[in-house]
């Protein structure tokens, strides 16, 4: 089954949502200010995509197709306050950490975007599979983007001290631009341009050409 | 499919199954896992109280040395005006049922248990509990050795809960922690950060007369006060607020000097050395090392020297 395995790891950096698609970046500038909040987040989200994308593939045929978008809601929503409860009753912390954001995964549009795109028109499993291999794409960028912003921003990375701060003892100052979220644009940017280094196949036709400079009025020319 | 996709009926009937089958689950998953919520966020208040007294290691410390310690504590209500602690009897007379479950910060809610603060509002909270519930730590001597007082206030984006422990003088301040605030990340929320939690421990609360003589300072350092943090003026300004107005005649202070006077104490700001022993025997946080005790402590923690600081646990 070549097809499987490419439905669940194309996502990941040949067509990433976030990369590629540039789906989903609020979450990715609201939770990526530690590794261990990223990682919590990136799991969450890969198993809604996932189970949304499965449970609306089973009942794909059964969905009139005028209120397809408010079924998908339904099933989305209910399965992330499931995701929700189970993290305030497992992992407390971590949930207080997430606060609001478990909850907005929910406008998250990767999941919407492959219940939609992918999973209304395919049996279950590649569905299920489309939504785990779409989850490690986020996820990937998830944890590339806290990798950069918790190691400058705190000078640590997992909780684990890599670079003593200054107001430890240490001799780093911590970039305080890198724990607000309009840092996490700069960083998306540096994964987009690393990746398309890399896939060069994924680097976009420009919309219009620049014409080469003009010599000036030298040769009469004018506006 | 037998029946096209757009029949009214079937729409309808599609939407109500879906409507049913989502509302039990989420439903069944609300009241299944509620025990196990509600017993993390009585876990994690308590945790909090423990760190705000000094007795929480977040390293090496387990669930179960939480509620072990946490067993060292007497639980009571304390009537905010005049200062003493409610009995049963008293607690049924005001209606409440079980002093282990009344939460002060809920009590706000319920006009009965709260009064209105009008203008007269510093902390922004709105209404007042009347009753609060404090947690008290006696000696071997049947004295107090430490009273742990919930506070809350108004930051930046919402409300700021959070513990203030004191000691058994009623007037050095212990520690303090948050359990629970809206405040930015790497900014606000930096209040959270035991660093500058430190900068707490070992301040005094009122001045010889009374009155209540710390808070933050958003300019420079000031004597027997707690350095802002730059970049979050208004949080900074809010947790002076809150401090000032739960020490204070409206909060605690008729409680504080109540417990004091009973056990024979009075303010003392002249007695510090006395105090820094008292910390070592505890073996709590190393936030100084030897050379510094003989500095003045008070102005010592209020700067965030590296090295003052280091280590905190």
């Amino acid at each position: 089954m070549a097809n499987t395995k490419s439905i669940l790891v194309s996502p990941i950096f040949d067509n990433n949502p976030i990369g590629l698609q540039i789906l989903g970046i609020c979450s990715a500038l609201a939770v990526t200010t530690t590794v261990a909040n990223a990682l919590v987040m990136s799991v969450a989200l890969t198993l809604v995509t996932a189970f949304s994308s499965f449970f609306i593939s089973i009942i794909r045929k059964q969905i009139p197709s005028s209120i397809r978008i408010i079924v998908q809601m339904t099933i989305i929503a209910s399965l992330v306050i499931l995701v929700d409860q189970v993290l305030k009753a497992v992992a407390y912390d971590v949930s207080k950490g997430l606060s609001v954001f478990v909850g907005l995964i929910i406008t998250n549009c990767i999941v919407m975007g492959r219940a939609e795109a992918f999973a209304m028109s395919n049996p279950p499993i590649p569905s299920f599979l489309d939504g785990i291999g779409n989850g490690l794409g986020y996820s990937a960028v998830l944890l590339f983007v806290a990798t950069i912003r918790e190691i400058l921003g705190s000078g640590s990375w997992f909780g684990m001290t890599l670079l003593q701060p200054a107001t430890d003892g240490g001799w780093y100052v911590p970039n305080g631009l890198l724990l607000l979220p309009p840092s996490a644009f700069f960083i998306i940017a540096l994964f987009i341009v690393i990746v398309r280094i890399w896939k060069p196949e994924q680097v976009e036709d420009a919309e219009f050409v620049m014409k080469p400079q003009s010599k000036g009025m030298a040769h009469g020319g004018g506006h | 499919m037998s029946k096209p996709k757009n029949n009214n009926a079937k729409t309808i009937s599609v939407a109500l199954t879906l409507c049913l089958v989502c509302s039990v689950l989420v439903s069944a998953a609300a009241v299944g896992l509620k025990p196990a919520q509600v017993e993390n966020a009585r876990l994690d208040r308590n945790k909090n109280i423990l760190v705000a007294a000094g007795m929480f290691d977040p390293a090496s410390d387990t669930n179960e040395d939480v509620a072990e310690r946490f067993k060292d504590f007497d639980v009571k209500i304390v009537d905010l005006d005049k200062g003493n602690y409610l009995d049963d009897d008293a607690l049924k007379a005001v209606g409440i049922a079980d002093r282990n479950t009344y939460d002060t910060s809920q009590a706000t809610k319920n006009q009965a248990l709260s009064e209105d603060l009008g203008d007269n509002d510093p902390a922004s909270i709105g209404r007042k509990p009347k009753y609060a519930k404090v947690y008290v730590k006696n000696d071997d001597a049947g004295k107090p050795e430490m009273v742990v007082l919930p506070i809350q206030g108004y930051g930046l984006w919402g409300t700021i809960y959070g513990f203030l422990t004191l000691e058994g003088d009623m007037n050095t301040i212990k520690g303090i922690s948050f359990y629970e605030h809206k405040e930015t990340p790497g900014l606000g929320a930096r209040i959270e950060e035991p660093k500058w939690r430190a900068m707490w421990t070992g301040i005094h609360s009122y001045d010889e007369s009374g009155d209540v003589a710390t808070g933050v300072s958003t300019s420079g350092s000031k004597e027997n006060w707690v350095d802002g943090i730059s970049g979050a003026t208004l949080t900074s300004r809010g947790v002076s607020n809150m401090i000032q107005f739960w020490l204070g005649e409206q909060g605690y202070k008729p409680y504080l000097d109540h417990v004091r006077e009973e056990s024979g104490r009075t303010i003392d700001n002249t007695d510090v050395q006395a105090q820094q022993v008292s910390y070592k025997k505890l073996g709590q946080s190393s936030y100084k090392n030897p050379t510094q005790q003989q500095a003045h402590p008070v102005t010592e923690l209020a700067s965030i020297a590296p090295a003052a600081n280091g280590k905190e646990a």
